[in-house]
């Protein structure tokens, strides 16, 4: 089975790489590209772990084969903050303790991303419903949410 | 938010006000984990690593005639295979794991099945190769012959005497005279005190229930994961995923016939683990194929392999019987708890009698348990591993009791509740203790004020777990610039790396940010029990602490050298060595910071070691309270709103004690309304993924406030209680107490998923 | 396994047509990448046909909508002028799975997978929505209703790709709605589905219907005899309860971990009732 030959953007960076055709974005983001920071949590879209961003959409990696990012741009949660510089999301997952075990924690960043940028003002029940496709076992959601929404109203100014 | 009660009990050892200890900094391992730098057990990569994977029975039972792997060994890529051959038996021996026993001749054949597979995913073979794809189809290339044989899944079933029976040398323990016939129930074990039948006989009224609860899963969002490495001399190293390095040591040294320190073992971050990482089931293949292909190799189990073949907590069969006077105070209780150990003996029963009854005073109590195998995955401890089952039971009976005699349910729990001085139903006396106190906050909370809706109802339960302490080392090495390096042996599951430099910062009187930690490996770090029985803050405090004071008796001894004064003369006060007696004002103190500096000079390296046996740990009690509404023609239950009080003791870092009563609270909720393992009349595990294994979504619950109490535990140099387990305990009860309140109807069943829901409603109306 | 990516729905066509082994179309992913990962299926051809500029199309015509295969839930989301046509199918694509899902989920994947419970069907089928289907021997249009056939068989012949779904357009007056059931709140399958559509006179009496179930067979329903129950009606009270008879009635549902037969057959009437609710002030409002 001869490899297929991928070449993508990750991260603002120009990347090639070399998978099989039954290789995930996942599996190629991991083992390929030693991006281990999007997680395998389930490998059937049930818990979000390792949501990034294909092409500005939220998507599971784990549902996207390697060789669909030919052409397109892949954004993980390495690329997340900017420099030194933490994303609001991320410093006020830490300031709100929202992560106990932290192997959920990628996923939800990458998705709350993607929330903050169609919708600025989220109710808590829009976060909630936004976020239903992402996993926690630790945190039961509450310091999550409200993480969330304290980024919300830093990242609009108010 | 969460308030936070002080009580008239002063933490020990802390004369001045608190400066760290209390607070809520960023967490030291925070930053990697927001960025995704942090690497859990699948996420280490190294060179010529292998993959492994395993071959696991279809069946739940039968008998394994013979497996054939030579076409699979032949397989260009597979490096090497592994079936029980290379794996030497053990005799029985049972050794603590967490909570919970094992016994290796168990151990020995739940990570390779020997003569028997008992569950389906049970592993009969492992293979490393140098693709997962090959690796998978080297596993479809092993020939094994089964004999299947009847299989029993349900706990009542397993007991009875026509059972297929899983372990022809299993004879109950515990029952006089001795049976001479093997049966599926391992042992039976009973706690009593006092005269229930006379109780009984002084009752007003009694109520006597059965309850079934079906197995749940810790449902950890990492899959179990490691990577092993066995160089040509027998030295190796594993990396994984695990609540105990130190337990993984321990077992791998066993199972492989090593030396405990030929294997180094490193704990990897852990993406949770509940319990159900306090075992080892990869690990020790991981190892056998390293050390047979001379290669690293990588496991990491699929989501479905975890449900299938990693040990959820047991599914149950409770009855609870309590008496009480009309003026509701308890005369004596009796319960029969029957818990599934899955394929070996050994499920969380005893903790399970222990704890059924503990938040009451009582003169009269009969538990009797039994712990019975069945096809099913071995179980693993699971939060306060056998007390939610039983709990659950006594808070329902104990509600319907109150609402018989039309007492509120928290003065009937006030009534009845075990406070400082109760000789508790399972033994001991407690202590101070703060069940009455979360009971308190509960009742003049403003939630409990609040007016609720139609097909609403509301509902509350206690809990209550034990906590250990345990084996516990930790070093802090005083670095040239007066910053500390601290090991903790305990991997960081929810934030207890910040609350042990918390700690370390308070008891040396540095700023947090000069702390900064490690968890250690098996090599680096004297021997330390797992995190687990929520006992990590308390522990590690302990440790942290006794290492802190060498720290500082020997800064004063570096003081008293330098100023040429007997180190009885030095203080330590607020980081700083000052003089004191008679030398007091005679010279300027010396800081931490400058005495690091002069360490080299005044006699070497400073550092503290501390190797300790934790004892005192302190139980922590918890009430729940919760609203939810029934949609009547659905069956459909949805929390409106919940409250936690519970006590910790002391709330090193508050933010993470609030984040284990809120993840405990939320998994109860799952537990109560829609978790269980679903099997087919075949034996197969339907739902082996978070699609039909279904577990609370962020849509699912709303905040869930807490109340942080604070009795301190006075064997604590913080008062620190462990908190981790007993959040767990009580939202089963409460959701069943709500239901009733909502429906009229008393629900025995777990999980009250719609159907049953719906189902109930239509009996009751008379529409069925 | 072998990877496509053709830019033509010829050159889509005449792989599918010419493969010797399994073939699957590949649009959003999120039911073939599940069944690849869980060896349920091993393809030997994968034609990934989000290449196809019209697959990626939604387009106005004759008063209604032609969204393309590859259309994502997420994109048919945004398109406000669809949504407001037809309400019911739009929240019904947007109910399959997670936020994730909705990124690369398309409503002819979900109809071409053919699960029984499959939560845009019912809505489709309820809609009148029409499935154009371009093969080796051409195009054809197939009511949506006539796609499925058994659990995971579609009645497409090989080589024939589904390339659109036209929703027509509404005559004034018109609302439709999907409810589904569900144990938790996101993320489950569903137990049972309806999806309802009707148009009122001016004088507000209901003068057609169409009520669909979804998970209550093996393969997504068209129910007659709810429509019967509604039209000619105000949709009153006394007619919802026919409704919710006729769709509990014409249920062939089993007892799977998701739901028992029972439960099905009852929940079934409750939802049609509850989606003509919805679908009738909709259609009171416009």
């Amino acid at each position: 089975m001869a490899k297929i030959h991928v070449t993508t953007t990750v991260n603002g960076d120009a990347v090639e790489f070399l998978c099989d055709p039954e290789q995930t974005l996942l599996d190629v983001l991991r083992d390929e590209l030693e991006l281990t920071g999007s997680k395998e949590g389930c490998a059937s879209g049930d818990c979000g772990a390792c949501s990034v961003m294909l092409d500005g959409r939220l998507v599971c990696a784990c549902l996207v084969l390697g060789a669909e990012a030919e052409g397109r741009g892949v954004e993980t949660i390495e690329g997340m903050a900017t420099g030194d510089e933490l994303h609001p999301l991320q410093r006020k997952f830490l300031e709100h303790a929202a992560l106990q075990c932290g192997v959920c924690t990628p996923g939800f960043l990458i998705a709350a991303k993607a929330l903050l940028e169609k919708n600025p003002d989220p109710s808590e029940t829009e976060v909630r419903y936004w976020l239903a496709g992402n996993l926690c076992r630790c945190t039961g959601y509450d310091k999550i949410v409200r993480a969330v929404l304290d980024a919300a109203t830093e990242m609009r100014g108010s | 938010m969460a308030t936070v009660l002080k009580t008239d009990t002063p933490a020990p050892q802390s004369p001045h006000a608190l400066k760290w200890v209390g607070t809520r900094p960023i967490r030291p391992d925070g930053v990697d984990k927001v960025t995704g730098r942090a690497k859990f057990g699948a996420d280490l990569i190294l060179s010529g690593m292998l993959v492994g994977k395993v071959l696991r029975s279809p069946h739940p039972h039968a008998r394994i005639r013979s497996i054939d792997t030579s076409k699979a060994e032949a397989l260009p890529g597979v490096k090497a295979v592994v079936t029980h051959d290379d794996f030497h038996d053990l005799p029985s021996e049972f050794v603590p794991a967490g909570e919970m026993l094992v016994n290796y001749r168990d151990m020995v054949r739940n990570v390779m099945a020997r003569e028997k597979a008992l569950y389906e995913g049970h592993p009969v073979a492992a293979v490393a190769a140098t693709s997962a794809q090959i690796a998978r189809q080297a596993l479809k290339l092993i020939e094994v012959d089964y004999e299947p044989l009847p299989h029993v899944i349900d706990v009542v079933e397993a007991m009875r005497d026509d059972a297929p029976v899983l372990h022809d040398d299993l004879f109950t323990a515990g029952v006089e005279p001795p049976p001479t016939k093997p049966s599926n129930v391992a042992k039976r074990v009973e706690f009593a005190i006092g005269d229930t039948e006379a109780g009984f006989a002084e009752a007003d009224l009694v109520v006597e229930r059965t309850f079934d609860t079906k197995p749940v899963h810790q449902g950890y969002i990492e899959p179990h994961a490691c990577v092993a490495s066995v160089s040509e001399d027998g030295q190796a190293e594993l990396w994984c995923s695990t609540q105990g390095q130190f337990l993984v040591r321990s077992h791998c040294a066993k199972l492989l016939g090593m030396d405990i320190s030929a294997i180094r073992v490193t704990a990897s971050e852990i993406g949770g683990g509940f319990g159900g990482k306090t075992v080892v089931y990869l690990e020790p293949l991981a190892m056998a194929l390293a050390r047979k292909s001379h290669h690293p190799v990588k496991m990491v189990m699929s989501r479905d392999e975890v449900f299938q073949a990693s040990g959820p907590t047991s599914g149950a069969n409770v009855w609870v019987k309590i008496g009480a006077t009309r003026h509701g105070r308890i005369t004596a209780a009796e319960a029969v708890l029957k818990y599934q150990a899955g394929a070996f003996q050994g499920g969380p029963i005893q903790p399970g009698c222990m704890a059924a009854f503990a938040p009451y005073d009582l003169a009269n109590v009969k538990v009797v348990g039994f712990d019975v195998v069945s096809n099913r995955p071995k179980v693993a401890a699971y939060r306060a591993p056998g007390a939610p089952i039983s709990e659950f039971a006594v808070e329902c009976v104990i509600d319907e009791l109150a609402k018989e005699l039309e007492i509120d349910p928290i003065e009937f729990r006030l009534e009845n509740a075990a406070k400082e001085g109760t000789r508790a139903a399972y033994g001991p006396k407690f202590g101070p203790i703060g069940l009455i106190d979360t009971l308190r906050k509960i009742k003049e909370s403003e939630h409990y004020r609040t007016p609720l809706g139609p097909n609403q109802g509301r509902g509350i339960a206690s809990g209550f777990w034990f906590n250990i302490g345990g084996e516990t080392s930790a070093s802090i090495n005083v670095n040239e610039d007066g910053t500390v390096t601290l090991m903790a042996g305990t991997p960081d599951i929810g934030g207890s790396r910040a609350s042990s430099c918390l700690m370390a910062a308070e008891a040396l009187g540095i700023d947090y940010d000069k702390v900064r930690p490690i968890i250690a490996d098996t090599s680096s770090l004297g021997y330390t029990f797992l995190t687990g029985g929520s006992r990590a803050t308390f522990s590690n405090g302990l440790a942290v602490n006794e290492a802190a004071q060498q720290v500082i008796k020997e800064m004063c001894a570096r003081a008293a050298r330098f100023w040429e004064i007997p180190a009885d003369a030095v203080t330590w006060e607020d980081g700083m060595a000052k003089p004191a007696g008679a030398n007091a004002g005679d010279f300027e103190p010396l800081s931490f910071a400058e005495l690091a500096k002069m360490a080299g000079k005044t006699g070497g390296p400073i550092g503290g070691h501390a190797h300790l046996n934790a004892q005192g740990a302190g139980p922590s009690f918890g009430t729940h309270l919760v609203d939810l509404e029934v949609d009547q023609e659905t069956g459909r239950v949805t929390i409106l709103r919940y409250t936690v009080a519970q006590d910790a003791g002391k709330a090193v870092h508050p933010a993470y004690v609030e984040g284990q009563y809120q993840g405990g609270a939320v998994q109860g909720i799952g537990w109560a309304l829609n978790e269980e393992y679903i099997y087919g009349p075949d034996g197969r595990l339907q739902n082996p993924g978070f699609l039909d294994y279904r577990m609370p979504v962020a849509s699912d619950v709303p905040m869930i406030d807490t109340v942080i109490v604070e009795v301190a535990n006075p064997r604590h140099p913080f008062g620190v209680r462990g908190v981790g387990e007993t959040p767990i305990v009580p939202p089963m009860a409460a959701i069943a107490n709500a239901m009733e309140q909502a429906t009229g109807i008393r629900f025995t069943e777990l999980p009250m998923s719609p159907p049953k829901v719906l189902k109930a409603l239509e009996a009751a109306n008379g529409a069925g | 396994m072998r990877y496509e990516a053709p830019e033509s729905l010829d050159a889509a066509v005449g792989l599918l047509a010419g493969a010797t082994g399994l073939a699957r179309v590949l649009a959003g992913g999120t039911d073939l990448l599940v069944q690849l990962r869980s060896g349920l299926i091993e393809p030997d051809l994968v034609v990934d046909v989000k290449k196809i500029p019209e697959m990626r199309r939604i387009t106005a015509e004759n008063g209604g909508f032609r969204i393309g295969a590859a259309v994502s839930g997420a994109e048919l989301g945004e398109h406000s002028e669809v949504s407001r046509l037809w309400p019911g199918v739009v929240e019904a694509v947007e109910l399959i799975g997670s936020t994730q899902i909705q990124g690369r989920a398309t409503m002819v994947g979900n109809l071409c997978n053919a699960s029984p419970a499959a939560d845009s069907v019912p809505a489709m089928i309820a809609a009148d929505a029409v499935a154009s289907v371009v093969g080796p021997a051409g195009r054809r249009e197939v009511p949506v209703e006539a796609i499925c056939i058994a659990p995971g068989e579609t009645s497409l012949a090989k080589g024939e790709i589904v390339t659109s779904i036209l929703l027509p357009a509404r005559p004034p007056h018109s609302g439709d709605a999907y409810l589904r059931f569900i144990p938790r709140t996101e993320m489950d399958i569903a137990v049972v589905g309806a999806g309802v559509s009707l148009t009122l006179d001016d004088a507000g009496v209901c003068r057609a219907a169409r009520l669909a179930l979804g998970a209550v067979a093996a393969r997504p329903l068209l129910v007659p005899e709810g429509a019967s129950a509604l039209i000619g009606t105000r949709v009153d009270e006394a007619a919802l309860a026919h409704l919710s008879t006729a769709a509990s009635a014409a249920c062939k549902p089993i007892d799977d971990k998701r739901g028992t037969i029972d439960y099905r057959i009852k929940v079934a009437g409750v939802l049609a009732r509850r989606a003509a609710q919805i679908a009738l002030e909709r259609a009171r409002a416009n």
